[in-house]
């Protein structure tokens, strides 16, 4: 198992030299720079241009700007923004928990939904409700989802006026960021409405989010249950005179979920990376659009250090689920 | 010498008491994070509303929804008569924010003034290389060449000598980029190492105290309980960043914000009909259009351009774009609402034939290719570019003309636009201090058709003449007479089809008071509030 994970960490290193390699060079594939982005349409003056380019560093060869920027990024200094001048840190943290919190209402949502309903629709195969669960999953993964936020929100939030528009809490509470996750906050707080309002405002985002993973999960898990279903050791089981949720749940559904597992784990990246368009339609303040401005502002440190540092969280958990798989499956941990 | 106005005091005053102040929170949808808060740093409107308008002011102001120049923070002023210079007599007994790591000792006075535009002008002001991206609007409106001083004769006068008479100087310094900010406090920062919290905690003698920013989520403020001109009408305000149009006007349905701003255009009619909601319109200082390159071959021929103008239909162009009533056709270039606007040009009639005998006249291939560059995703001035490329390619199609339509990301299309790799471009220009010369010199100009912000790359001597002389003369008869020359000239010259002059919208409910919309698109809650 030791030399199983030393593979998989030796992995990493190279992964992640590639990533900082990549941000850097494909920001600066793009035409136009912060300075010139920032003054827009109106009058750059050449040689203000040429004293701001100097201030940022960014007259210098790019090779010397690539180990300007992974020299610092050995000291563990991130940059500031070079719109907002906060530190590309601060930022971040400030912000991240909202798409985690976001990202883990969608996957408790997607997981829970999408595992009942696979497993129902593998155990009542060729059923109605077979059928409708696929139909509906397929629907659900070639949902725009701009749409479909749009359409939620018009139905529950302005003709029937059950959830909130949009936002993480109603503006009447000013709840101070203690942690950034704001059910904690808001649990943290003296105000004793404030975290169901909060819950309240995180319904609609969450299902929008996580009806993409809902479908994936749903139709994985059926397809990985109706297989572990047709094996030996299920009939055996069944043979045995075990219950039938034992059946289902020990001997089925736990040999069904190292597939679901993956895939869960491969959900983690497409909702962080996903997740713009929910936080575009519900004005919720995570990193997907902040990554999007910082490339439209060219904002450097920002989009090289803020890719790093999503892509240090999907290695960190797909590299959880490889050891995880490894653990639920003794012929990986081996393979060579 | 001009005279002191109260008006706006008074007005605010008469207007705090027919209301009343509200404890409700006045919950604005707005489009965009602030950058920052140190305003003279950025250029953006939404910036500028969530600093400039709230935290912040100038030495002079506009009158609420219009672009008329009133006594701010200077009193009054005098220019001398060969208009080179001002001198300003401040306001007495104007206070600076209170914050929890600053309290003001002393009441806004010259050292201010001088402050906020020497760090701005003076490389060696200790602040002068705190911003990183130097001072972008102050460079851009050329303040680096045009003012030569700014000096302080006593406590409560400053003087500004100029290089050259600027007709729209005091106009220039109701602009964000003019704010002034408290000495005291930026020395307190500077002595203390945390430069950075100008930008993050800034201190004005605005209306407004920011007590909350939470990127991509709000903005919040206190009512300014030391305000000069009084108690303001919303005792808190809150910029509820929406970014999504739809969704601000969802929320603003929903009762979660009070204004909206920006609606689509394709949702006014539906804001008129709602009975909780109202709108506030006006024709906004702003223009669309499209810039044919002069420098390239046929286009540089009058003809071409004019065969391009001819073939356009500007009409359908609008009512698919805008919609009826929600923009007016262009013609020249700057909107009917400002000084010297020439009436006597019209368009001309869309006559295919005619065009088409120009162009062939002019030499230009049956299937000559004109690329041209839109760019991804609406703005106000062009709430769809791909569709109005798409039109004006149908358009030209039909006289023998190939368009290449090439839809870059913004940034991408200004870098392309300004090298002049394009035919045409689409572009658009909100103006900043309700001056013509706002309009025709940084787009129009021969100095930027040299540095490419001129995507028409057009130098005619003759407007160049008459813009200069105009930027020179303080008569505003005069001046409007030299405007009318330019327009004419623009209009023999055509190196712009102007497509339109877009209305500006804000939706909001009904209960709200007070809020005036603004033709420079900036956003000002002072005297707006919740009855």
């Amino acid at each position: 198992m030791l030399s199983f994970i030393a593979r998989r960490v030796g992995l990493l290193i190279p992964t992640f030299f590639g990533i900082t390699l990549l941000t850097f060079a494909l920001i600066r594939l793009i035409p136009g720079d912060p300075v010139e982005v920032m003054m827009g349409e109106r009058r750059v003056d050449p040689e203000m241009h040429a004293q701001a380019m100097e201030r940022l560093g960014l007259n210098k060869p790019l090779y010397a700007q690539y180990i300007d920027y992974v020299g610092k990024l050995a000291h563990g200094d991130l940059g500031e923004s070079l719109r907002t001048r906060e530190s590309v840190w601060s930022e971040f943290t400030s912000l991240f928990p909202a798409t985690l919190e976001l990202s883990i209402a969608a996957l408790i949502f997607a997981g829970i939904l999408g595992l009942l309903a696979g497993v129902i629709a593998a155990l009542k195969r060729g059923s109605l409700f077979d059928h409708g669960v696929m139909g509906i999953s397929l629907a659900g993964y070639s949902m725009p989802i701009f749409w479909w936020g749009l359409v939620l929100i018009m139905f529950f939030s302005v003709s029937l006026g059950w959830t909130p528009v949009s936002g993480r809490i109603d503006l009447l509470y000013d709840i101070p960021p203690r942690t950034g996750f704001m059910l904690i906050d808001t649990l943290l707080s003296d105000d004793q409405g404030a975290f169901l309002d909060a819950l309240h405002h995180l319904i609609l985002p969450a299902i929008v989010l996580g009806t993409i993973p809902l479908a994936v999960i749903a139709r994985m898990t059926r397809s990985s249950m109706l297989e572990v279903l047709r094996e030996d050791y299920v009939r055996t089981a069944r043979a045995k005179g075990l219950s039938p949720a034992r059946v289902v749940f020990v001997h089925g559904l736990r040999n069904a979920l190292i597939p679901v597992l993956t895939v869960f784990g491969l959900q983690v990246g497409t909702l962080l990376a996903g997740a713009v368009l929910t936080e575009t339609i519900f004005s919720w303040p995570g990193i997907g659009k902040w990554l999007i401005e910082a490339i439209g502002a060219r904002d450097y440190p920002v989009v090289q250090n803020g890719i790093l540092l999503i892509a240090c969280l999907v290695i960190l958990v797909n590299f959880v689920v490889d050891i995880l798989y490894g653990l639920a499956n003794p012929r990986i941990r081996h393979q060579r | 010498m001009k005279l002191i106005s109260l008006r706006n005091s008074i007005a605010l005053a008469l207007f705090s008491v027919a209301i009343g102040v509200s404890a409700k929170p006045l919950v604005v949808c707005t489009e965009a994070s602030p950058e920052g808060f140190d305003i003279v740093q950025y250029t953006t409107a939404v910036t500028a509303d969530a600093s400039a308008e709230t935290i912040l002011e100038r030495l002079v102001a506009f009158t609420p929804g219009t672009t008329d120049t009133v006594p701010g923070l200077a009193e009054s002023w005098e220019i001398s008569p060969d208009g080179l210079t001002y001198v300003f007599r401040l306001r007495h007994g104007v206070k600076f924010q209170t914050i929890d790591s600053f309290k003001p000792s002393r009441d806004m006075n010259a050292d201010d003034v001088l402050w906020s535009f020497r760090r701005q002008l003076d490389p060696k002001h200790p602040w002068h290389d705190k911003s990183l991206t130097g001072f972008p609007y102050f460079e851009s409106m050329d303040f680096n060449n045009l003012l030569k001083s700014v000096d302080k004769i006593d406590d409560y006068t400053v003087k500004f000598t100029l290089s050259r008479p600027e007709s729209p100087f005091l106009r220039d310094l109701a602009m964000p980029f003019t704010s002034i900010y408290s000495a005291e406090y930026a020395d307190q920062l500077l002595k203390s190492g945390k430069t950075a919290e100008l930008n993050s905690k800034p201190v004005g003698t605005g209306p407004f105290i920011l007590t909350r920013y939470a990127k991509d989520a709000q903005v919040r403020y206190k009512a300014n309980p030391d305000y000069w001109k009084g108690v303001v009408p919303s005792e808190v305000l809150v910029f509820a960043i929406t970014l999504d149009n739809n969704t601000r006007l969802q929320k603003l349905k929903a009762n979660e914000c009070q204004v909206a701003l920006y609606p689509k255009p394709d949702d006014i009619d539906s804001i008129r009909k709602d009975p909780n909601l109202k709108l506030d319109e006006m024709e906004a200082m702003m223009i669309s259009y499209v810039a044919m390159n002069t420098s390239h071959k046929y286009l540089s021929d009058v003809r071409v351009r004019q065969a391009i103008n001819l073939a356009f239909d500007k009409q359908a162009y609008i009512k698919a774009l805008f919609g009826e009533g929600k923009a007016t056709a262009g013609v020249g270039p700057y909107p009917p609402t400002m000084l010297g606007y020439d009436t006597s040009i019209k368009n001309p009639t869309r006559d295919l034939a005619k065009a088409r005998a120009l162009l062939k006249e002019a030499g230009v291939p049956e299937g000559q290719v004109f690329t041209l560059f839109a760019r991804n995703g609406g703005a106000v001035t062009n709430p769809n570019p791909l569709l109005g490329a798409q039109m004006l390619q149908s358009d030209l199609a039909q006289v023998g003309i190939k368009v290449d339509i090439r839809v870059l990301e913004w940034g991408e299309m200004l870098k392309r636009a300004k090298n002049g790799e394009h035919d045409m471009v689409f572009a658009g220009w909100a103006g900043d201090n309700g001056d013509p010369d706002n309009f025709v010199t940084p787009n129009l100009s021969c100095a930027a058709a040299q540095n490419g912000e001129n995507y028409a790359r057009w130098c005619n001597k003759a407007f160049e003449e008459a813009i200069t002389a105009a930027r020179a003369n303080t008569d505003p008869a005069e001046r409007a007479e030299l405007y009318k020359q330019a327009q004419q000239v623009f209009n023999q010259e055509q190196p712009w089809i102007s497509l339109a002059y877009p209305k500006l919208f804000t939706a909001m409910r009904k209960n709200v008071e007070g809020y005036h919309i603004n033709p420079l698109t900036n956003n000002n809650f002072t005297t707006t509030g919740v009855k």
